[in-house]
């Protein structure tokens, strides 16, 4: 791989009305070429109608090692979870 | 020529279809068994990706195009008869298509200068008399609109890239400009189907691959080659030496093994 070449996060929107989901990364020179790149692998089989690409380096991620201080409070609070409510069958994708 | 001939004029025969289709089918076809020799060797494994996926809508389009031949000839041959029980002087093909990939470059400069003219020759197809062939071509353009995003990002990208880059694509434009002349000429057959209303009227072509062609050599940082009158002509099945080997690996298993499937 080409030293010049900077990794992309790809996104793929799957259908109208949906979000855009993280599907993988790749390598490209710029940005046309990463839809271009993302497009042929990611999208060959129908997977999307929409993509979208982000510069790895623009991903500000959590550090691992807060991991207990912004997760392990949330679980013991299961009546956040919307299960104590009936969903109506017409409601989609939740 | 006579009166009678002239007022049937625009009357078309059962040849002169599957002439013409055999055109459009060839250069598919040969363009996309080359760009299939690049698969395990693309720059890249996203490159190798892409130009995988070019050549699949290329051999897409040939299998189409020759089908319709086939039903139109009417003696039994299939797409796959055509494709491999055909020698070099029966295809039909635009010279340009059969040019060896050399380097990376010239791959590109080959597929941008033959997109340009696959993509203006079947966005006007789509109005084409031969209803089959217009909706070949409804499906065709989407894809060759792709195709040229990929090729000409590319020409520009290498064209105004580094001094190598530059000098290559411009050394690969040196070569293969004169394979242009042939798929913009147009000659009796392409002129009868015009005529006809199936294939694009004269000198359409040349105006619009032109506009587009130039526009991105421009863009590309690169001189657009003089005009060269090209003395074979692909499409009468006077072809350069490329095609024979072309052909002779692409047919090899279904003549060495007739019939075979997996």
């Amino acid at each position: 791989m080409n030293e010049d070449w900077v990794l992309y996060e790809v996104f793929i929107r799957s259908r109208s009305g949906l979000e855009h989901k993280h599907v993988g990364s790749l390598h490209a020179a710029d940005a046309r070429m990463a839809i271009e790149h993302a497009r042929d692998a990611y999208t060959r089989r129908q997977e999307g109608v929409s993509i979208w690409v982000v510069p790895s380096s623009a991903i500000v991620a959590s550090d691992p090692g807060e991991a207990e201080a912004l997760f392990e409070p949330a679980r013991d609070k299961v009546y956040r979870h919307p299960t104590f409510y009936a969903i109506p069958d017409e409601v989609k994708n939740i | 020529m006579s009166t009678a001939a002239e007022a049937g004029s625009a009357e078309v025969s059962r040849a002169e279809r599957i002439e013409y289709l055999l055109r459009l089918a060839d250069t598919s076809l040969v363009a996309g068994q080359r760009l299939g020799e690049l698969l395990g060797h693309g720059p890249t494994l996203e490159e190798d990706l892409a130009l995988g996926n070019i050549s699949l809508d290329l051999i897409g389009q040939a299998r189409l195009l020759l089908a319709l031949a086939g039903r139109i000839e009417d003696k039994g041959r299939d797409e796959d008869a055509l494709a491999f029980r055909r020698d070099a002087p029966q295809f039909r093909n635009m010279s340009l298509a059969e040019q060896p990939n050399e380097d990376f470059a010239a791959t590109i400069v080959r597929q941008c200068l033959l997109d340009a003219w696959q993509l203006e020759t079947y966005e006007s197809l789509t109005g084409s008399r031969e209803e089959a062939l217009a909706d070949i071509a409804h499906k065709a353009v989407k894809e060759c609109r792709y195709h040229w995003r990929f090729s000409a990002g590319w020409l520009v990208r290498l064209g105004d890239g580094t001094e190598e880059s530059h000098a290559r694509v411009s050394a690969a434009l040196g070569a293969l400009w004169r394979f242009t002349d042939e798929l913009l000429t147009p000659d009796a057959l392409d002129a009868h189907m015009a005529v006809c209303g199936i294939g694009p009227a004269p000198g359409l072509i040349r105006e619009r691959w032109d506009a587009r062609v130039s526009a991105v050599l421009a863009e590309a940082k690169l001189q657009k080659p003089p005009h060269q009158h090209y003395p074979w002509h692909g499409k009468r099945g006077v072809h350069s030496e490329h095609l024979g080997h072309l052909l002779t690996e692409m047919q090899f298993l279904p003549r060495t093994y007739p019939g075979v499937t997996w």
